[in-house]
């Protein structure tokens, strides 16, 4: 089984703030990890360095074995070309919280145009596929749509197909909910259920505890660039070890609308 | 009284300003001027007319044409490099772009004409060539203009590719493509749809701009009508030629202008 991830001291500053103070995480192939924690925690950054959407200041990645961004020559830690990086990237699918479509190119293009432009699949072929994808996250119908005709639910689906498109090993989730309206929330969170149950190797960083709850096999805790505590998702959510885990999720489940306001 | 209200006739505020006496008001003014003008014994229409359709006239604006299509070529090509160089993420290629801006924007156009005409006071030779050779008024020309021009563009181009969200070449990363490819796929067309009502008002702007090139004697319309005034001493009529040709063009690229908004926001 391919999709297995390690992530081993990662340290990331903006400037002057520090935002991983060496993190550390292992991913088995096929494990769903959910990561909850308050804003400004890291959770969004150590996503991004996972995929080297954000080059780390130290520590590394490993995806199936396969190191993301460097290369390991002579004792020390290469920065790879942007081809090979880009290369490494496309193992790993990722969904944004503002959707980021392409918005000048149809739900079905978004889809086709990593598989095409990128793999030198045959436009037709990689269309058929496309539409497939789309059917499966329910949206056959809209699939000659532009971004701005569907609804933000309809969007992230459509974001979930066209990183499916890639067939990635492992696929990030960076809040894909919180920019949903309410009522939304709940045909992204199926989307990703079924994912999880097709035994896709899931990263999510999320604010939906209940979700964590019913498909994480492993919930993280992070608060100030580390993690604080980690482990079953039943054990952390409901008897967390740490002081702070459960603090949190006392205000979470005090106030869930609120976790939806940020940004 | 309420249940009758709804039969009363609406009156509108009118604004504070008569429409009709506005309109009087300038009517008369323009009137006036125009028939000043038109009737003065010094301007003789029969030499507008006779030099309107004219040979030289014609052909300088057809150098007009060229020169300030070639000037949009260059100014897009080099404009479109310039900004990629500024969103580079190495600092010499953006602090090179940054000062090309500073440089061709802040000297006068005029200045920059006259300098390529005056090149061969500098490098007499080019190559093997005399540089007066190599650098006719018509090349100093378009030198001027084109490399002034891509300053401009160069900033307008910069603002279309910050209007396209960051999140979407983010996007476009993790599904395998290069910078460089998500530049070209992504970015590109859809700073297209900011740039191109901007670059229809920059049009009209180097259009009229060539006309600085008849201080070298470029060929251009505006030349002509100098060269032809410069004989007969006709300079008014042969000035309302200029004005003529020069609306009449102008008027064409607003209307083109148009179609292609049209067309970018649909």
């Amino acid at each position: 089984m391919v999709g297995g991830l390690r992530l081993r001291g990662i340290r990331k500053s903006f400037g002057a703030q520090e935002v991983l103070r060496g993190v550390d995480l292992d991913v088995a192939p096929g494990e769903v990890v959910c990561v909850i924690g308050p804003s400004g925690s890291g959770k969004s950054t150590l996503l991004r360095c996972v995929n080297h959407l954000e080059p780390v200041d130290a520590g590394f990645v490993l995806v199936d074995d396969s190191l993301v961004g460097y290369e390991h020559r002579d004792g020390r830690l290469f920065e790879s070309s942007e081809r090979d990086v880009a290369r490494t990237r496309r193992r790993m699918g990722m969904v944004f919280q503002q959707f980021n479509l392409f918005s000048h190119l149809t739900a079905v293009r978004n889809v086709t145009l990593g598989p095409v432009r990128v793999l030198g699949r045959d436009p037709r072929e990689a269309e058929q596929e496309a539409r497939g994808l789309l059917a499966r996250v329910g949206l056959a119908a809209h699939a000659d749509k532009l971004p701005a005709q569907l609804s933000g639910g309809q969007q992230q689906r459509v974001a979930i197909a066209r990183a499916m498109a890639m067939k990635p090993a492992v696929m990030l989730f960076d809040e894909p909910t919180s920019a949903l309206d309410p009522e939304l929330v709940g045909e992204v969170l199926t989307v990703m259920h079924d994912l999880a149950a097709q035994g896709m190797t899931m990263i999510v960083v999320t604010h939906e505890i209940g979700f964590a709850h019913d498909v994480a096999d492993t919930v993280v805790f992070m608060d100030e660039g580390v993690i604080v505590e980690s482990g079953p998702a039943e054990q952390v959510l409901l008897s967390p070890k740490s002081e702070r885990t459960a603090a949190f999720l006392a205000h979470v489940r005090r106030h869930p609308r609120k976790e939806h306001d940020h940004a | 009284m309420l249940d009758t209200l709804h039969t009363l006739e609406v009156v509108r505020r009118r604004g504070i300003v008569s429409r009709w006496g506005v309109g009087a008001v300038l009517v008369a003014v323009v009137g006036w001027l125009g028939c000043t003008v038109a009737v003065s014994p010094n301007l003789e229409w029969t030499v507008v007319g006779r030099y309107f359709l004219a040979t030289p006239v014609i052909e300088g604006v057809g150098v007009t044409l060229v020169l300030t299509f070639a000037t949009l070529g260059i100014g897009l090509v080099l404009g479109a490099a310039l900004a990629m160089m500024m969103q580079s993420r190495n600092p010499v290629l953006s602090a090179a772009a940054s000062g090309y801006v500073w440089f061709f924007r802040g000297v006068p156009l005029v200045v920059q004409i006259v300098f390529w005409f005056n090149l061969s006071l500098l490098f007499p030779t080019l190559g093997f060539a005399p540089t007066n050779q190599v650098v006719t008024p018509f090349l100093a020309a378009l030198l001027g203009l084109g490399l002034h021009e891509a300053a401009y563009l160069a900033e307008i181009i910069r603002g279309g590719f910050l209007a396209v969200p960051r999140g979407q070449v983010d996007a476009a990363l993790t599904i395998g493509m290069t910078r460089a490819t998500a530049t070209r796929t992504i970015v590109l067309p859809q700073s297209i749809r900011v740039i191109l009502p901007a670059l229809g008002n920059q049009f009209i702007l180097i259009l009229k701009g060539t006309s600085l090139v008849s201080v070298i004697g470029g060929g251009d319309l505006m030349t002509r009508a100098q060269q032809i005034y410069g004989q007969n001493y006709q300079v008014i009529a042969l000035l309302l030629v200029a004005t003529g040709w020069y609306l009449v063009l102008v008027t064409v690229a607003s209307i083109g202008q148009r179609f292609l908004e049209r067309w970018a926001v649909a």
